[in-house]
């Protein structure tokens, strides 16, 4: 059966920040389902499948798909819940499309949200470790970020210098894109890394941010995109692939990011990208830390591997380089953890659909997003301007 | 609903529902786990185990994830291995063993068991950034056979060789 085509027509964000007193999860939620459906003026009698996640331990909730039921419109409808952890948000996305792509379903909302400021982040963080091997010596998402830093620095020859260069491209993306959570448009290389050390080689403006927030997309079936959007942002893939169980078994893990690659080689041979730099006009991808997003270039092909550091030097990432990566400021600004990958798709979306604002990138014709699942999965999609053949 | 009512909220009506939760859980470890955490509780010895393929796995598994061939076989590896990354950590995390926060600095690292395919994670006992780095050598350290439980936190630490 050959898949229906499906598009992003829609999205809608909260402007993220610290800490979102005045409203509940379910109310940042909605905030960001109502920007996203009033774009194109799209009510919930529109939408005919739901699908929404989050990090449900962060806030120790659980039956989402029961008490989020109003907020998300969902009355008499097929809520789908997911949990993938880092990866949920783009997962949502990859849902939204199999609901679509098997022709059961015409216009799907897909919702990631979180309120980190609700939780216990640190103390929940414990619970993505394995708890019969690997909880006894947890270092925390900070100290295991950095061993795999540390194994990447080795593969690399990247520098300290080149990674604080992607932190702060991202925190002066930020100060164009209106729902960004940390804006810093005078910082520098050397406040990176005069910033102290949460875990060597990791400094503290290295690291993202911990975010309220909520992201919102409307994934609709073939001819009714049409209607909905100038420029609909066309599925030509969505992946996802899984590494080995336990976190030590990806031998080289941030330098040889398995997952990653694997869902790469699908994405591409579905989407007929032969040369990623040349290919894609942006990239909206999952990076944590600043030194992620390097190992990810490399690992997607955007560069040779090893050649990361080079990349940020010659600045064919930046804004107005070749392949713009994370306009948006990316993770490192804004990461409110089970939106954090449906922004990726969502803002990949905006660009492919001209309408990112003032950091849009111009004449994008194909966008690449993923989501990253602490190298144990990747979730990744791949939007175009041009409505796939059959 | 949100966008009026965020308009007109005022922070000083913000009310934050306080809720602790304390959740018990005693993990059944299974005969693989088992077998691993009484060879290194009673003798101190690494058990891994290997497929027809020559994979050499930590921990133990049934099936090897990259061959899905069986693991049928046991063999001995470390107690010394390499560091395959390492880092020293400065900002307190929760122990998830005793739910209070591991004091800083320590020193943390993925380790590759002599004989071994895999890494596992565990504690350093340096904390000098500039001694620690993929390919040093170590050596697990063994808590006193009466200290030992079980677990992963029999081993002590792992201390540098070179």
């Amino acid at each position: 059966m050959t898949p229906v085509a499906a598009a992003i027509v829609a999205t809608g964000q909260t402007d993220h920040v610290s800490r979102r007193l005045d409203a509940s999860m379910a109310e940042i939620a909605r905030e960001a389902i109502d920007r996203c459906l009033a774009s194109r003026n799209l009510s919930f009698d529109d939408i005919d499948a739901i699908v929404a996640g989050n990090m449900e331990m962060f806030e120790g909730i659980y039956l989402v798909d029961q008490f989020f039921v109003d907020a998300l419109g969902a009355l008499g409808k097929p809520l789908f819940k997911l949990n993938t952890g880092g990866t949920v948000g783009a997962s949502v996305a990859v849902c939204c499309y199999h609901l679509i792509a098997s022709g059961r379903y015409q216009k799907v909302l897909g919702v990631g949200f979180e309120k980190q400021s609700d939780g216990s982040t640190q103390a929940a963080i414990t619970t993505v470790g394995d708890p019969i091997w690997e909880r006894a010596v947890m270092a925390g998402a900070i100290g295991n970020f950095a061993t795999m830093a540390s194994t990447y620095i080795h593969e690399s020859g990247v520098t300290e210098e080149q990674a604080a260069k992607v932190a702060v491209k991202a925190r002066h993306n930020a100060c164009r894109n209106p729902h960004a959570h940390l804006k810093l448009p005078n910082l520098t290389v050397e406040e990176v890394l005069a910033s102290e050390y949460l875990a060597f080689p990791i400094h503290r403006l290295d690291m993202c941010p911990s975010s309220d927030g909520a992201c919102a997309i409307v994934m609709v079936a073939g001819d009714s995109a049409d209607g909905l959007a100038e420029h609909p942002a066309w599925v030509h893939a969505a992946v996802t692939a899984h590494d080995q169980q336990y976190m030590g078994d990806s031998p080289k893990r941030l330098a040889v990011m398995r997952s990653l690659r694997a869902a790469a080689e699908k994405g591409y041979r579905q989407a007929g990208i032969a040369d990623p730099l040349r290919d894609f006009d942006v990239a909206e991808i999952y990076e944590p830390a600043s030194y992620a997003e390097l190992a990810m270039c490399e690992n997607l092909g955007i560069c040779e591997m090893g050649a990361g550091g080079r990349l940020i030097d010659e600045g064919l990432t930046q804004m107005d380089g070749p392949l713009p990566v994370n306009p948006s400021g990316g993770v490192q600004s804004t990461n409110p953890v089970g939106a954090t990958a449906l922004i990726r798709v969502a803002e990949a979306a905006l660009q492919v659909m001209g309408e990112a604002g003032e950091h849009q990138v111009p004449e994008v014709r194909r966008a690449l997003a993923t989501g990253y699942g602490g190298n144990a999965w990747t979730d990744l999609m791949i939007l175009s301007r041009e409505r796939p053949t059959p | 609903m949100t966008a009026s009512a965020a308009a007109t909220f005022n922070k000083d009506q913000a009310i934050r529902i306080e809720q602790q939760i304390t959740l018990r859980y005693r993990f059944a470890a299974g005969r693989h786990a088992s077998r691993f955490f009484t060879a290194l509780r009673d003798e101190g010895r690494i058990l891994a185990t290997r497929d027809a393929a020559g994979n050499v796995m930590v921990p133990p598994r049934p099936v090897c994830g990259l061959s899905s061939l069986p693991m049928e076989e046991w063999v001995e590896v470390g107690p010394s291995g390499t560091l395959a990354g390492a880092t020293v950590v400065y900002v307190p995390f929760i122990d998830p063993m005793t739910g209070v926060k591991r004091p800083v600095p320590y020193g943390f690292g993925l380790i590759r068991f002599d004989g071994a395919d895999t890494n596992i994670y565990h504690l350093l006992d340096e904390t000098d950034p500039a001694r620690i780095g993929v390919g040093k050598r170590v050596e697990a350290v063994f808590k006193p056979r009466e200290e030992r439980v079980g677990s992963f936190a029999d081993i002590r630490h792992f201390r540098l060789l070179d």
